[in-house]
């Protein structure tokens, strides 16, 4: 029999839903994968007595009949996530001992289907970070090396203990989030399935905010068909989140038919950058041949302002973030610095975010609040607005001239060295996400799909942008690529 | 735009965060890498573009002007690095 904590979602549920295994034994058997994986670093905060309760009530639920899909998997949650008295600090040391009095909207619906949680996964801080090297957890590690070289690869970020969890079988599935590419780069580089939803298909509400107008939160999968189970589950309009759509969720999966004939493909001549690895063209060439070969017609389109997508992300991210992280002040909830005799309360402020933020997230407050301040705002931050307006008008142009998806590769290169871009200057790091974060200046629902393999044996991954609301046909083109690819691979255990 | 060490020590105390005197020099630069990166909007031609204020087209939802929640002092104060007689304590605001 094959390790309970291997099997997907979709298994899982088939055999719990026939008595064939129990939501326990699924828990323990994860249980024991994350004891003996302390070397990912992926699981920061374990929550082996939730688990446990949990399971047992679901399997309660199933004895009963319950067919909820979801029902009895055990899945790892994001730190970002607030799970009521559970550890909650978005890896950030400004948050420690932080112990939400209240669950996230995207954890409670995951609860009520009869999910069980693990327990929370490293993160970079504050989901600022494309390496997982910015959290206050240390760095998480991803499962998979180049070969027989044991050097130490970065799992992507910011959802990098989620990416690393996933891809070493440590659970079925786990929660992510995306301000920028925090899920589909990870995703790509552990060779797992991860999708952002449309900016308003799951409720933020819980959910520690790095830059609101742009977060999302998705799942983490070892296929298609969980991507679309678990966010069928997540998503949801909630009266809590006044951004949340009050629109009705399809049945993600009954879409997954794997027909996309007639379905029109957009390939952006755009996204073929200067110096972009012969490996990664080959894989975006070899994607579009499945998806013709499929049915679907292949279109070359132009999305014009693409360059522009990175310098409008770093005024506008930071902007919000420097709005949402100034409630990190040291009085309603965790850090506050040991303050000296005579210290008032903007000594109060000021020590406690230096002690309290780590590097990235202190120059992007910085970043942030100089580009609100008086005399820029119109030079940086409304035209990084007007940029965006440009930038989602794109892609509103190619879908009304008929394209139904658009294929990019999902990153410009295979997982890197940890430590190995630490002498590179911050912009370096920020151009991993060139590829995603068009999608979250415009909106819209996209998905990383792992398709091949590099020379060294790292997963490569190909990303699909989808029209607003539309994840079910996404997800569909997705597993029609997803079938075609026939990527199997998985890391061999060294942890 | 170059940002000397006058404006990093200003942003700094904007952002209420301390930034030591002898690390202001490393900080202006990453400011000035990142601001570079930025300087590309600038070739962008924005006439007549309206700035985007909600990614979808989305009307906020309004609700009857009353409260709804409440009664949960306890559980507010429950992180509190400092909380006393059912307040947040902070060091002295006037002198």
């Amino acid at each position: 029999m094959t390790d309970l904590n291997t099997l997907t979602i979709a298994e899982a549920r088939d055999k719990l839903r026939a008595g064939e295994v129990t939501s326990s034994e699924l828990t323990e058997a994860c249980l024991t994968a994350i004891e003996g994986a302390g070397a990912l670093n992926a699981f920061v905060h374990n929550t082996p007595e939730i688990a446990r309760e949990q399971a047992k009530f679901a399997d309660a639920r199933l004895q009963k009949g319950d067919d909820a899909p979801m029902c009895g998997i055990p899945l790892g949650i994001k730190d970002l996530f607030c799970t009521k008295g559970v550890p909650s600090q978005a890896a950030s040391g400004i948050l420690k001992g932080f112990k939400p009095e209240y669950e996230s909207t995207v954890t409670q619906n995951l609860f009520d289907a009869g999910a069980v949680m693990l327990g929370k996964l490293n993160m970079d801080e504050f989901a600022m970070g494309s390496s997982n090297e910015t959290s206050v957890y240390g760095n998480a590690v991803n499962p998979w090396r180049r070969g027989n070289d044991e050097t130490a690869l970065t799992p992507g970020g910011s959802s990098g203990g989620s990416a690393s969890a996933v891809s070493a079988d440590l659970c079925l599935a786990a929660t992510g989030t995306d301000t920028g590419g925090s899920i589909r780069q990870p995703a790509a580089f552990t060779g797992i399935t991860g999708i952002k939803p449309t900016y308003g298909r799951c409720s933020r509400w819980g959910i520690v905010a790095f830059a609101s107008s742009l977060d999302q939160a998705g799942p983490m999968t070892k296929s298609v068909r969980d991507a679309a189970i678990m966010l069928e589950a997540m998503c949801g309009h909630d009266p809590k989140d006044s951004t949340s759509a009050d629109l009705a969720v399809p049945d993600f999966e009954a879409m997954l038919t794997g027909d996309i004939k007639g379905k029109v493909i957009g390939i952006p001549k755009e996204y073929r950058m200067d110096g972009m690895p012969e490996e990664i063209e080959k894989l975006w060439a070899d994607g579009t041949a499945m998806l013709k070969d499929a049915g679907a017609e292949i279109r070359d389109i132009s999305l014009p302002h693409t360059k522009y997508a990175l310098p409008a992300y770093y005024v506008i991210a930071p902007a919000e973030a420097s709005s949402n992280l100034a409630r990190y002040d040291g009085v309603r909830y965790g850090h506050r610095a040991k303050l000296e005799q005579g210290d008032g309360i903007t000594e109060m402020y000021e020590k406690t975010r230096a002690e309290g933020f780590g590097h990235e997230v202190q120059r992007r407050v910085m970043v942030g609040t100089y580009v609100l301040s008086a005399g820029f705002y119109d030079a940086y931050y409304n035209k990084a607005r007007k940029v965006r307006t440009l930038i989602k008008k794109d892609f509103e142009d190619v879908f009304a001239d008929g394209i139904d998806a658009i294929l990019t590769p999902a990153t410009p290169s295979a997982a890197f060295g940890l430590g190995e871009m630490a002498e590179a200057d911050p912009v370096q790091m920020y151009l991993n996400d060139v590829f995603t974060v068009t999608v979250n200046l415009a909106g819209l629902p996209g998905i990383a799909v792992p398709a091949g393999l590099d020379r060294q044996g790292l997963p490569l991954g190909l990303q699909l942008i989808g029209r607003p609301w539309e994840e079910g046909d996404l997800l569909n083109t997705a597993y029609a690529l997803e079938q075609a690819a026939g990527y199997v691979a998985k890391p061999a255990k060294w942890w | 735009m170059s940002i000397d060490l006058e404006t990093a020590a200003r942003v700094a105390k904007l952002a209420r965060i301390r930034v030591d005197e002898d690390d202001l020099p490393a900080l202006a630069n990453e400011f000035n890498t990142i601001l570079g990166f930025i300087e590309q909007l600038g070739e962008v031609d924005v006439e007549g573009v309206e700035p985007m204020t909600s990614v979808t087209p989305m009307r906020l939802k309004r609700r009857e002007d009353k409260v709804t929640d409440g009664h949960q002092q306890k559980k507010v104060l429950s992180n509190a690095p400092d909380a006393r007689e059912g307040f947040f304590a902070v060091p002295k605001v006037v002198e």
